[in-house]
């Protein structure tokens, strides 16, 4: 396939094209932020913590959305973007009740770990006024509605992956909410094949086994084989030897 | 007859029509029905049937005549003589119109409306050139102003090139807000491959007080199908749709009864005008939700999933309804498409500006003498908008400010009441063009309220699938309540200039990146009324360091 040159941050890149300004980045150990994006899963580009400038143009692009071309120049942390991805992180903590302290996906939560990336100290919104209940209905897994940030990771996990189809949502605007089996209790799900791999993805804590204390739920993305297994195979598919 | 012979059917029309002695024309839409129109038509209905006159006098409840504000309108036209417009013709004066004009031949005095009246003389009537003269119900009554009749030319006589390069020429720009040209979308459906084509109608109005498409669908629902089936034949599409919100159910059923009254005369179905040119339409109606009307979320919602945008691109003509290339027009620019056929793309791009071709439907309101529905050549400026057709400001108070796009556009204020009303320079201003929403604001309206009532409804018709949007417009609501209340401070209103920019850059969607606008663009023109809430506000401004984020963290 043709190879592409771009420059990230002044740094020149080559890769394939129709490589996402994402995947290029990660080739040569830039990370761009993202907590929607999950290799291996389609993409959703709703976080918008990954938007990047390109070419000098204000308007920033989904750098896990956007394919690269030819002599593309992407800025990953301009002041700018890195200002709207504080406030955007900020949002993120005021949407939930992200209380590290107890949770069980501290020291191993990618929305932590970003937001001290990216240096977010305080939070300047008001938490929302109403608490949503927590799912612990299932015999060994639950669901902390606080902590989810809507990145569908488990929804597209679940389907693209497990073939499940459990986890889907409902509700529009600051209502929406994830929902298994259209809206039945997670335990009583006739769908779910209580796999796990929907707490595999999980980028905080929203997901979790049950018994597992503070800081304890480390969730081994090996245990995931089917999803690099799943990419591996489609660029297998692509390039027939 | 295997053809429709729409000469015939006019002709068979124009016979019937021309048997009767007088008309009376009672405006039928749904704005004259809401303020009792219903009364007016059943009052004149007895009158004509006690005198026995039902033979000589044809009633007919027409679409939309425009002057809304002066509603239930009535016209009388009587053979050999001018025809007269009545205005606000209760039951009662509508049985005295009836009685003494129509019966007796004598028009009544009162309430009578000149059609000189530059409400009227001012307009150029493209896209509602039917409007209040024709029955919406009857496709006959279509056939007999011309209707289908570019249908059967471009079917028997011209190429599907020779029609996309005709909108092309025409300039006509898409007309539900973003302006792109309409041709450049149909070529590049016409070159996407692929066998399962559709092509799209996009009626999923949403925006405060805007009816154009409304209005275009229940009074004229042949003329969208005339535009949709153009479409279709130029592009190669086989399937169409027509995405109409819950909340028309008129709208639904008169395009409804046009389709089966289309396939009926045979020019819409198997085998158009007998050749192989076959075409249906489907109607698909929303269930309710403003992001809907965004390109990708209706497709979505078309499919029956979740009424979510999906990232562009690909695009729709690449990647739409099933993954097979769609096209997706707004009603009014696909009921332009008859008459560009029938007059020619040059006598369209005639009117208008150099890039802003044709006429615009406005839904004209606030606080204004005229208000109704509109439609204007592009071009014209705010201030004959507001000033010759709208009459001014209601009650002679001073002009403030015109908001154009609905919450997506923004407010303009008086000193660029001489802008000219196109694509180009409304976006210069901070506003759009939008869908045709046009809402004139007096000097007792204050700008922080509008602007806070635009993001409320931004959040509430908000899909919540992206961060910026879905947490974005609830925290510039919250803001904006805190700064209407009298409890903000002046870095408040940097505060909200960031977190506009904040969802504006980032947002997904066009609804989230456009949500700002109202807020941006009264800050920009209206900022001392900003300024002039926060002041009274608890802190002291000596004391609030710019710069300084909002500690509304704990309140």
């Amino acid at each position: 396939m043709a190879k592409v040159t771009i420059s990230i941050d002044g740094v020149e890149v080559k890769a394939e094209q129709g490589t996402t300004v994402m995947a290029a980045a990660a080739s040569v150990g830039v990370k761009i932020p993202g907590l929607c994006q999950y290799d291996g899963l389609s993409t959703h580009g709703a976080c918008r913590l990954c938007m990047v400038q390109l070419n000098g143009t204000p308007k920033p692009k989904p750098a896990c959305a956007t394919p690269i071309t030819e002599g593309m120049e992407v800025h990953t942390t301009t002041p700018r973007l890195q200002e709207h991805r504080k406030v955007l992180l900020e949002m993120l903590f005021a949407e939930g009740q992200h209380v590290c302290a107890v949770c069980v996906a501290s020291g191993a939560c990618e929305l932590q770990t970003l937001a001290a990336d990216v240096g977010v100290d305080h939070v300047s919104f008001n938490p929302p006024a109403t608490r949503q209940t927590l799912d612990l209905s299932h015999p060994y897994l639950g669901y902390d509605p606080t902590r989810c940030i809507l990145c569908t990771r488990c929804v597209r996990a679940c389907g693209e992956v497990e073939g499940a189809f459990t986890w889907g949502l409902a509700g529009r605007g600051r209502e929406v909410h994830l929902i298994t089996d259209l809206g039945t209790p997670w335990g009583e799900s006739t769908t779910c094949t209580g796999c796990g791999k929907c707490i595999s993805v999980c980028p905080t804590g929203a997901m979790f086994s049950r018994g597992t204390s503070v800081a304890e739920r480390r969730p081994r993305r090996d245990l995931v084989p089917t999803l690099t297994a799943r990419r591996d195979l489609e660029a297998a598919r692509k390039e027939p030897s | 007859m295997s053809t429709p012979d729409l000469f015939d059917i006019a002709q068979k029309e124009a016979e019937a029509q021309g048997a009767f002695v007088s008309s009376v024309l009672c405006c039928g839409s749904t704005a004259c029905l809401t303020s009792g129109g219903q009364a007016a038509r059943d009052a004149i209905d007895e009158v004509v049937a006690s005198n026995g006159l039902e033979r000589d006098v044809r009633v007919v409840s027409t679409g939309c005549m425009g002057l809304c504000s002066r509603g239930p309108l009535v016209k009388v036209r009587r053979r050999g003589e001018d025809e007269v417009l009545y205005a606000d013709v209760d039951g009662d004066a509508a049985r005295e119109i009836a009685e003494r004009h129509v019966v007796g031949g004598e028009a009544v005095e009162h309430g009578q409306l000149s059609l000189d009246h530059p409400f009227f003389a001012r307009q150029v009537r493209v896209v509602l050139e039917h409007l209040g003269e024709h029955d919406p119900n009857r496709i006959e009554d279509y056939i007999l102003r011309g209707g289908y009749k570019a249908l059967e030319r471009a079917v028997l006589e011209m190429t599907p090139e020779a029609v996309v390069d005709e909108v092309l020429k025409s300039g006509l720009r898409g007309r539900g807000g973003g302006g792109y040209p309409a041709g450049n979308k149909w070529s590049l459906l016409a070159k996407a491959p692929g066998d399962d084509k559709s092509v799209i109608a996009n009626g999923d109005e949403g925006d405060p007080g805007a009816y154009m498409d409304r209005t275009v669908m229940e009074d004229d629902p042949h003329r969208v199908l005339e535009g949709l089936a153009l479409c279709a034949y130029a592009t190669g599409a086989k399937q169409g749709f027509i995405y109409v919100r819950a909340e028309y159910p008129v709208a639904v059923r008169r395009l409804e009864q046009a389709i089966r009254q289309a396939k009926r005369n045979k020019v819409l179905g198997k085998s158009i005008f007998g050749t192989a040119f076959a075409f249906d339409v489907e109607i698909r109606i929303g269930a309710g939700a403003f992001v809907c009307g965004e390109e990708t979320a209706l497709m979505a919602s078309i499919m029956g999933g979740r009424g979510t945008p999906v990232l562009r691109p690909p695009y729709p003509t690449e990647r739409g309804l099933w993954g097979n290339p769609s096209l997706i027009q707004n009603v009014e620019t696909l009921a332009n498409v008859p008459t560009i056929l029938n007059r020619g793309a040059e006598w369209f791009a005639s009117i208008g500006t150099e890039r802003s071709r044709g006429t615009k439907v406005f839904a004209l309101a606030g606080k204004l003498e005229n208000t109704g529905l509109i439609e204007v050549p592009m071009g014209i400026t705010l201030r004959e908008i507001v000033e010759d057709i709208g009459g001014g400001v209601a009650g002679g108070r001073p002009f403030k400010a015109a908001q154009t796009g609905g919450p997506s556009g923004g407010c303009i204020p008086a000193k660029h009441l001489d802008t000219s009303m196109d694509y180009e320079s409304l976006q210069a201003l901070g506003s759009i063009m939008g869908s045709g929403g046009l809402i004139v604001m007096d000097d007792e309206v204050k700008m922080p309220e509008v602007a806070r009532f635009f993001m409320q409804f931004c959040m509430d018709e908000s899909c919540g699938k992206c961060l910026p949007c879905r947490a974005g417009t609830h925290e510039l609501h919250e803001l904006l309540k805190k700064v209407c209340a009298g409890e903000g401070t002046l870095p408040d209103l940097d505060r909200l200039e960031t977190l506009c920019e904040v969802v504006r850059d980032n947002s997904l969607c066009g609804l989230g990146q456009t949500a700002p606008n109202p807020v941006l663009s009264t800050l920009h023109y209206f900022r001392e009324e900003y300024e002039a809430l926060v002041a009274g506000a608890a802190v002291p401004q000596a004391s609030a360091q710019p710069g300084v984020n909002a500690q509304d963290g704990s309140a």
